[in-house]
């Protein structure tokens, strides 16, 4: 019989060396670079075009994202239901995103149909017409959608926390407005789409079980399109941070709702700059994962929420540091409270060797369970490329995740760590 | 194909191993038989309301994340209707961890009054999060309640009320550990960068000395043939007016049951889908509109909900409804419609069956459905399902007396 008092040798997860498997790296005739990765054992792919057509780049508010999401509904050749028919008889899925920076189409099928579904990919970023009554319908339900999101505490506590530190002007900090979205005319999105789409800049990436001659398709139907390549700088685009004066906000959404969404963040710089690695494993102490110390003390010793968490927002110019958390109504002005006490005692104190340590090995050992897809591997790649960042900063993060000492990360904690450098917002 | 070998340990715990050794890391998959469907009407909430206690500390290790996570290991679990499920991916080095953490707490649990505690409100504020705060979160309340007669599917995995949770006693929770937490109940799928002997040799360790415990006698009341249209009408602070109909289906295991899952695509499976086509955007009626169900093992309900653009009469959309349905159940569907849909199927598995905590996971269902190569049938019988089957099981599902409507009407 086992003793099962005593837990079984482990090896310590940041002792493990992890390898960030290689991407290819092609540029098509036009400069327009593609990075490949070609893994997986499934007769699957995924392939992402990305345009750098956020909501950075649009004049008028929710502008991006209707050109985004309406590239799909309709070129000269097909209706929309056309497209979504073929899509669909493949078994494929193509699904659009729209981001503040960059705006992207994925295409998730089997490899063995990928050669009939790409060339209806090329038609969107070519001949896509955005049809009045396509536009209409999308505005209605956009609205539709928009009025029952406001009902929901946790969605307007959203839109309200980055308002007020980013301003509401700002790509990172409006929001979308009834209407805003009944003022978008055809003539803006087809302008938009000729200079963001058609004359834009792209990048793609492709990974999964990739057939022989896949750039070889991608350089036939995207290696002649007169977009750039996108490392190519766009002059002129320049938004001004507004942040707000006022710091603390209560807002009564719904007189009888029984909980409050409760934000907290304060500004914190890009991803360049020498804290943000450390600041990530502070992060992951505060509120990162299910052993930090918000979830230890709000939800398994208090019970006054599900979950709440701690994140830097993934932006390119400009970071900030968020504690969300859906709370208990009655019990809202306590656990601010609690998030306060949780700051001040990493101010205060170091962290202990085995708390650290735990840290350090959770965060490792997601880093590896991240790496053995396909598509996670990709989407990491993707985030180094648009942010800026190479293989030298992944690897760094990790030296930083098993070299940080407590003594840095208190430094840190007195840094960033301060309650008045945080926005605070309950909306009930 | 997926590779996995069997075997069962002399107290009645089946073992599963799937080897992949294109990953550095390890799953453990440990799927209770119990879930909703098996509680109390009077207790409901309480398989899932142990779920969360299952973290609390177990005899011998008084905290189960920690030295988990100190391995460089993730956990997480869910609790449906039909079972409780456990899973942790960690560095296939320290799969051991694994062992030590889900064999002591299948042995016995702390029963810490704190932990109940502190969980009771956990799972309340979860409770409000998703289904009192929300818009239109009552809903699946009511149309479980109309559906459902007898059989317990008629309560959610979340529980009937708040006082059900509220009012769990630490009794509740022995009775509910000793009943259903054993390894008669249970089955373990271990995967990834494993050696089945070397799986083999841990669970001998860890879980051999455990006591088998009785094998859950399940006595689930059948829900009888509906026989009229049922109807209710709600009028509640929402923006929009919205309809929900569900229709009883078959089981997870019979053929019915895949016919059902190709009809949910065939009326709601993305941009092509008839419900979508006709209704949003031909019609302009909804402004979304869905068909799908819940995969339930026991028999399921195929549901269909939209929400209705603003100034259309709910008579009107719900005729919309009605017509497409009739249209289904009068001309059937086209060879390259089936196909169509049976492509999408076959890539939504491709795709699920990348990760292996969900092929792990998915074994496991399967042998709680009788047997883990039902997983490697599943496509097959997909792809068996003929035109004439979607017809007839149409005009089979879709009758006006297998009908529970939910109009649900804005006030504001």
């Amino acid at each position: 019989m086992p003793n099962r008092t005593i837990a079984p040798p482990i090896k310590d997860a940041v002792d493990f060396e992890l390898v960030l498997p290689r991407c290819d790296h092609h540029v098509l005739s036009n400069g327009v670079e593609v990075y490949s990765l070609n893994m997986g054992s499934e007769d699957t792919l995924q392939i992402n075009w990305v345009f750098y057509a956020g909501a950075w780049y649009e004049k008028k508010k929710s502008l991006a994202a209707a050109t985004n999401f309406l590239l799909k509904n309709g070129t000269s050749g097909r209706t929309a239901f056309e497209i979504n028919e073929h899509f669909d008889y493949y078994g494929a899925y193509v699904n659009r995103s729209c981001y503040t920076e960059t705006s992207e189409v994925t295409l998730h099928c089997l490899n063995k149909h990928v050669h009939a579904l790409i060339p209806v990919i090329a038609e969107m970023f070519t001949d896509a017409t955005f049809p009045e009554e396509e536009l209409a319908i999308y505005k209605q339900n956009s609205l539709q959608r928009l009025k029952v999101n406001l009902q929901k505490s946790e969605f307007v506590a959203g839109r309200l926390i980055d308002s007020y530190l980013f301003g509401d002007k700002h790509p990172y900090g409006k929001y979308n407005n009834a209407e805003d979205y009944e003022a978008l005319t055809r003539e803006d999105l087809v302008g938009f789409y000729e200079e963001y789409y058609k004359k834009g800049r792209m990048v793609i990436f492709a990974a999964g079980k990739l057939p022989p001659d896949m750039i070889g398709e991608l350089e036939k139907y995207f290696g002649s399109l007169p977009v750039r390549k996108h490392r190519e700088t766009v002059e002129g685009i320049q938004h001004m941070i507004e942040p707000a004066t006022q710091k603390k906000y209560r807002i009564m959404n719904d007189p009888n709702g029984v909980q409050a969404a409760i934000r907290l963040l304060r500004p914190f710089p890009n991803r360049h700059h020498p804290d943000f690695q450390k600041a990530q494993v502070l992060n992951n102490v505060l509120g990162g994962f299910f052993g930090s110390r918000l979830m230890g003390n709000i939800r398994e010793d208090k019970g006054y929420t599900y979950g709440i968490y701690s994140y830097l927002l993934n932006f390119v110019h400009e970071s900030g540091w968020m504690i969300t958390t859906e709370a208990g109504r009655d019990v809202a002005e306590d656990t601010i409270k609690e998030i306060y006490n949780e700051l001040e005692l990493l101010r205060e104190e170091e962290v202990d060797e085995e708390e650290l340590m735990m840290t350090r090995n959770f965060i490792i050992g997601t880093v590896l369970g991240d790496l053995d897809g396909p598509f996670q591997v990709i989407g990491r790649w993707k985030n180094m490329i648009l942010s800026g960042v190479d293989e030298a900063y992944f690897y760094q993060s990790l030296q930083v995740v098993r070299s940080i000492t407590a003594k840095e990360l208190q430094e840190l904690a007195n840094k960033y760590l301060q309650p008045d450098d945080f926005y605070e917002l309950v909306v009930i | 194909m997926i590779q996995f070998e069997k075997f069962t340990l002399s107290n009645g715990l089946r073992v599963i191993v799937h080897e992949d050794n294109t990953t550095p890391m390890a799953v453990v998959n440990i799927m209770y038989d119990v879930g909703a469907r098996d509680e109390n009407p009077e207790k409901t909430g309480f398989a899932h309301l142990f779920e969360h206690l299952m973290f609390g500390g177990s005899i011998n290790i008084e905290d189960y994340e920690t030295p988990l996570q100190m391995a460089g290991g993730e956990n997480n679990a869910y609790t449906s209707n039909d079972l409780t499920n456990y899973y942790v991916q960690l560095p296939a080095e320290n799969i051991e961890t694994a062992f030590w953490l889900e064999s002591d707490r299948m042995l016995s649990l702390a029963f810490s009054e704190k932990s109940l505690e502190v969980q009771r409100k956990v799972v309340c504020e979860e409770f409000k999060e998703h289904y009192i705060n929300k818009p239109y979160g009552d809903v699946w309340f009511k149309l479980r309640e109309m559906a459902y007669k007898v059989h317990p599917y008629r309560w959610l995995t979340i529980g009937k009320e708040l006082s059900h949770i509220e009012n769990a006693t630490l009794a509740d929770v022995k009775a509910f550990f000793a009943a259903h937490y054993n390894p008669s109940n249970a089955i373990m799928v271990v995967g990834g960068r494993v050696k089945t002997a070397q799986v083999r040799e841990l669970a001998e360790k860890w879980f051999g000395d455990i006591p088998s415990g009785k094998k859950w006698d399940r006595h689930t009341p059948e829900e009888p043939a509906q026989t009229a249209p049922r109807r209710e009408v709600v009028h509640a602070d929402v923006p929009l007016d919205a309809i929900y109909k569900v229709y009883h289906m078959d089981q997870r295991l019979s053929h019915g049951y895949y016919v059902a899952d190709l009809i949910t695509e065939i009326l709601g499976g993305g941009g092509s889908s008839r419900l979508f086509q006709t209704l949003v955007k031909e019609k302009k009626l909804f402004s979304n509109i869905d068909c799908y169900h819940f995969g339930t093992v026991d028999k399921g309900l195929l549901t269909i909900e939209g929400k209705l653009v603003k100034g259309v009469k709910m008579e009107e959309a719900e005729a919309a409804i009605e017509e497409e349905l009739e249209k289904l159940k009068r001309d059937g569907i086209s060879e390259k419609e089936l196909t169509k849909v049976k492509n999408k199927t076959e890539s939504a598995i491709a795709f699920e069956d990348m990760s292996v905590m969900t092929r792990c996971n998915n074994l496991a269902f399967y042998e709680l459905l009788g047997d883990a190569s039902l997983f490697n049938s599943d496509r097959e019988k997909y792809f068996s399902v003929t035109v004439d089957d979607v017809l007839n099981y149409s005009r089979r599902y879709f009758d006006v007396n297998n009908s529970s409507t939910l109009c649900y009407y804005s006030k504001l």
